[in-house]
């Protein structure tokens, strides 16, 4: 207050006032905006941990928060929680692969060729607007809940985005590059890596984004769904028992899981982008 | 579709450009082979039908035989003549309601808490870390503490559903808010509006295309969370449920029936949508042609 009364008055010489307190005073909009920021979580931990130990609620409908990081850290140690996560990565692993794989040619083939595209287009496109959950009963009866199952439905949930980002990627060469590569005689690979490729390239990589969400939705549902082990049947495990706290961390653990999968992938396309091509 | 959110993980996000970009293409290119397509427009049926004739062929008439290889005639007059299946026409209208509930708390809450943070960054600042922090989680993964605090009935289904429907709107609302134009905000400022004002005549109508993308992936998303919080839960009635009742029962004929018409409600819903979100905002189209 005081400050600012000086300054107004035009009084250039340093502030009397102790130069601690000022700054005490006036909060750096760093400073301020990190504050801000930690607001909300820190009044819902409170919050929280105060309805735990008070005991509002049961402690069996709301785990304390020192629980659930107790079982987090208690399954971390006993490797359970690593175990679960592996068989998760690895249906993700596969999954993704393969449906990346076929939507990658499924989209070429479509972009490439208009009577694949004539033909093709409007089945791919009905079975495309069948959502993930419905195909789970159909592959239920036929492969059971084994492995398949699950490698089948994440593939399912990676090729729709990648088949439909593909086919637009490439089909949006720019007419007059492709001219410019008729007239050089590029043909196949070189026609590919230098004219069609590079500006089909970032969308096709949000497109395998997409389809790298998709597929960890997929894995949460058919393991919640049908499953023995990783992170989706420790949730639905969790539940049955009706330990919250693994419930609690299954979550957590989803969320994490969930962003890790995604910066890795946006990393490497990144570095790819840059790596590879000049062009964006 | 600037505003459009690439995490969001529902199976048909196919953004608007695409589409327009190809239709596009396939005007440019105006070749032999782009008319004969619009003159054989039949050659997009010829794979179904081949697949439907064969279907027939096989297992209708007897050669094949497998307790999955349902035959064609029974599974589409399963809805009229199979007891079993007359249940589609409820569940299919149980499973719009609900969706409907939950999409419009979903919405609602989607709407206001973007337009609180778009407006005003200290909002942005204090509830945009924990939204998206939230938003990380796949949406299935609420389910099993949903049921647990909510019980297995319609009040965990229905939070569920609003909650995958909250987010969409939440985001292109507060995306849609933040890019109004600069021009709008100075002159509401030097008219002095009240706030109420320029809330409905200057910030709602501004953002009114976005929340409108966001409603639209917010009903894909709630269509897929209210059959998949049906076929998880199991309880109760519904398209979900009923699937999980045909499973069980190992009726692949009325799981091809209810695949079939969860896939109809969703896209006709979905056409619904668009269609009165072009007839109420008529700028909406000319903005997705740009």
């Amino acid at each position: 207050m005081r400050l600012s009364k000086r300054s107004a008055a035009g009084v250039l010489s340093a502030p009397w006032w102790p130069g601690i307190a000022v700054r005490g005073l006036t909060v750096s909009p760093v400073w301020r905006r990190r504050i801000l920021a930690i607001l909300l979580p820190a009044f819902i931990l409170l919050a929280w941990a105060m309805a735990a130990r008070l005991a509002w609620v049961s402690p069996q409908v709301l785990p304390a928060p020192g629980a659930v990081l107790a079982t987090l850290a208690e399954l971390f140690a006993s490797g359970e929680l690593a175990d679960n996560i592996r068989v998760s990565l690895f249906r993700i692993g596969v999954g993704f692969a393969g449906g990346a794989a076929l939507g990658l040619a499924l989209g070429a083939c479509l972009a490439f060729s208009a009577t694949v595209r004539a033909y093709l287009e409007p089945t791919l496109r009905s079975l495309f607007a069948v959502p993930t959950i419905g195909w789970i009963p159909i592959l239920i009866l036929i492969f059971g809940i084994e492995e398949t199952l699950k490698l089948l439905i994440i593939a399912k949930a990676v090729t729709v985005p990648v088949t439909l980002h593909t086919a637009d990627a490439i089909g949006r060469t720019p007419p007059r590059f492709l001219e410019l590569a008729d007239v050089l005689g590029l043909r196949g690979w070189a026609r590919l890596r230098y004219v069609t490729g590079p500006p089909a390239l970032p969308v096709i990589c949000n497109g395998l984004r997409l389809g790298l969400s998709s597929a960890f939705i997929a894995l949460v549902v058919v393991e919640m769904l049908a499953a023995t082990e990783g992170l989706g049947y420790m949730m639905v495990w969790g539940r049955t028992l009706f330990q919250l706290d693994v419930v609690i961390a299954g979550i957590i653990l989803v969320g994490v899981v969930g962003f890790v999968l995604d910066r890795v992938l946006s990393h490497g396309m990144s570095r790819l982008r840059r790596g590879g091509y000049g062009v964006g | 579709m600037a505003w459009a959110e690439p995490g969001a993980g529902e199976d048909r996000q196919v953004p608007a450009r695409v589409q327009n970009e190809s239709e596009g293409r396939r005007r440019n290119a105006g070749n032999v082979r782009a008319a004969r397509r619009r003159v054989l427009p039949w050659r997009g049926a010829v794979v179904p039908g081949v697949i439907l004739l064969l279907w027939f062929w096989a297992v209708d008439g007897g050669r094949v035989s497998h307790a999955l290889l349902v035959p064609l005639t029974q599974t589409l007059a399963a809805p009229w003549h199979d007891p079993a299946g007359q249940q589609i026409w409820a569940a299919a209208g149980i499973s719009l309601l609900r969706m409907l509930a939950g999409l419009s708390i979903g919405a609602l809450l989607g709407v206001v808490a973007g337009v609180a943070l778009g407006l005003s960054a200290t909002a942005r600042t204090v509830g945009s870390p924990t939204l998206h922090a939230l938003r990380q989680v796949a949406l299935f993964a609420w389910i099993p503490l949903l049921t647990a605090w909510l019980g297995n009935g319609e009040a965990a289904k229905i939070t569920f559903i609003a909650l995958g429907a909250f987010f969409p709107v939440f985001l292109n609302t507060e995306q849609g808010v933040r890019d109004r134009a600069v021009v709008y905000q100075e002159l509401s400022a030097a008219l002095l509006l009240p706030w109420r004002v320029r809330l409905r005549q200057v910030v709602l109508p501004g953002a009114l295309p976005a929340i409108l993308v966001g409603l639209e992936m917010a009903l894909l998303i709630a269509w897929i969370g209210t059959v998949g919080a049906e076929y998880a839960i199991g309880t109760g009635r519904g398209i979900g449920a009923f699937l999980a009742t045909s499973r069980d029962q190992f009726r692949m004929d009325l799981i091809l029936l209810g695949v079939l018409v969860l896939a109809l409600v969703g896209g006709a819903g979905f056409a619904a949508l668009r269609g009165v979100a072009r007839s109420a905002v008529p700028w909406l189209k000319q903005e997705e042609a740009k």
